[in-house]
């Protein structure tokens, strides 16, 4: 009896229709976004307090910047996959005759683009409340720093959702794996973007920097392309 | 000629923990049939529907579905059995044709089958309204239509007519009902309903079968008996 196979769609329609999905929900619903937008202004008055200082450069402000977007990050991751669930419709994507990394591909698309709002939205918001130099055409390297940062922390991110959207303890799971994970992103991030914080901006080591990213990233492309069918499996 | 196998299960067998939620339970099937199965709540009935979707793994014994071994061939089934249970399986946010345009994408069927499907599970006019508003009944109706869009040769249904008022079940019973080519595993506990519909009837207690038979040999009585 195995006359009938259906094919299913391609990896990349299957991909588009369910990031698709997904950004209709998140315009619709706005419940992720309005919570990151939120806990990032948030956060950066807790530093303008905490740090008793009007303006930040250099190390501190850079390390600043991108801990609050880490922190950022995994609200969003939290709810990444158990989205899917609470909406009602996980299973009926389990049943679909799709590659599951077509899964894996729109989730960290999703996450991609979630992150650039993200970070759009927080240099915006750092520069008025607490970055020291005025924005200068050196901090479009900014970019690609974001860029890389971004494809690592969506990858690491749609991994760890995956792993702990079926257990209980998913909301302290999510920080406790991703944060130590995050690190070698955290640490390229942040030394890049350093000098494009000083008071006179620079742009130091950048290639070292971006190169670390980079790497970093395709390892875990590769290991989240490898895994994660037996992540959403049972 | 006889009907091909559609399903043969050896000796199926599932763990939560150190429980056994099915234990070496085994049937088979003939395309076009129905096995109705009956049992009280944590029989293993949900159990073995998830496991019959692809949706979960036995932990022993051997599975074929179609003509696939799973779990191995599990990608092979897939798109070819829909499940309807006790959840809807749609998008809340969703409007009922979004999710059903969802489903054709992820199932590689035109869309054009989208709104005929609508109509004729009478949703025609409330499709562009965000699901979460549906009644219970109409994300049934809903739910009959995201798991009959693909034309899955093996329908899996879990209280099919739960939610439904007479009405409504009279409606989707040309679509979840007997038909020569479709392949059916009801669970159920409306024994009169389900020993109608069945050619093959399962008793299943604690995990374990108590009976398998064709239904004519099996007396609403034994089905009660699982319940006591």
């Amino acid at each position: 009896m195995r006359q009938r196979r259906r094919q299913g769609p391609s990896l990349a329609a299957a991909t588009l229709a369910i990031l698709r999905k997904d950004l209709r929900l998140e315009l619709r619903t706005l419940e992720t976004l309005t919570a990151t937008l939120i806990f990032t202004t948030a956060t950066f008055v807790v530093f303008h307090f905490a740090l008793d200082r009007d303006e930040l450069v250099g190390d501190l402000a850079a390390g600043v910047f991108w801990v609050t977007i880490l922190f950022a990050s995994a609200l969003t991751i939290n709810r990444l996959l158990a989205n899917e669930r609470s909406q009602g419709g996980y299973e009926s994507l389990l049943l679909a005759p799709i590659d599951r990394n077509a899964i894996l591909l729109a989730k960290m698309m999703f996450l991609f683009l979630a992150l650039c709002v993200l970070e759009i939205f927080a240099f915006a918001v750092f520069t008025l409340l607490l970055l020291g130099p005025n924005p200068t055409t050196e901090m479009l390297a900014l970019i690609p720093i974001c860029v890389l940062a971004n494809i690592g922390l969506a990858t690491i991110g749609t991994l760890v959702s995956g792993i702990a959207t079926d257990t209980t303890a998913r909301e302290l799971l999510v920080p406790l794996m991703t944060l130590p994970l995050f690190i070698p992103v955290l640490i390229g991030a942040a030394e890049a973007t350093s000098s494009l914080f000083e008071a006179a901006p620079l742009i130091v080591d950048l290639g070292r920097w971006l190169s670390l990213i980079a790497l970093y990233d395709a390892v875990f492309v590769l290991i989240a392309y490898a895994i994660f069918e037996y992540v959403v499996g049972d | 000629m006889s009907a091909p196998i559609a399903i043969t299960a050896s000796k199926l067998t599932r763990f939560y923990g150190n429980r056994a939620a099915l234990d070496e339970v085994s049937f088979e099937i003939r395309a076009g049939e129905t096995l109705v199965v009956f049992g009280a709540n944590g029989a293993g009935k949900s159990t073995l529907l998830r496991i019959l979707a692809t949706l979960i793994r036995q932990h022993d014994g051997s599975l074929t579905v179609l003509g696939e071994q799973l779990p191995k061939d599990g990608w092979a089934v897939r798109g070819r059995v829909g499940l309807i249970g006790h959840e809807s399986l749609v998008y809340r946010d969703l409007t009922a044709r979004e999710n059903l345009r969802f489903i054709a994408r992820i199932h590689n069927m035109p869309l054009d089958d989208v709104d005929p499907m609508l109509e004729r599970v009478e949703l025609d006019s409330r499709a562009d309204e965000p699901v979460r508003n549906f009644s219970k009944g109409m994300m049934q109706r809903l739910s009959t239509a995201r798991a009959l869009l693909p034309q899955p040769e093996l329908l899996l249904l879990d209280e099919p007519r739960a939610n439904l008022d007479p009405g409504a079940a009279m409606l989707l019973e040309p679509f979840i009902g007997a038909a020569r080519h479709r392949t059916r595993v009801i669970v159920t506990h409306d024994i009169d309903y389900g020993l109608e519909q069945a050619d093959i009837a399962l008793g299943l207690k604690h995990g374990r079968a108590e009976w398998i038979e064709p239904a004519d040999h099996v007396g609403a009585d034994d089905a009660r008996r699982l319940y006591k």
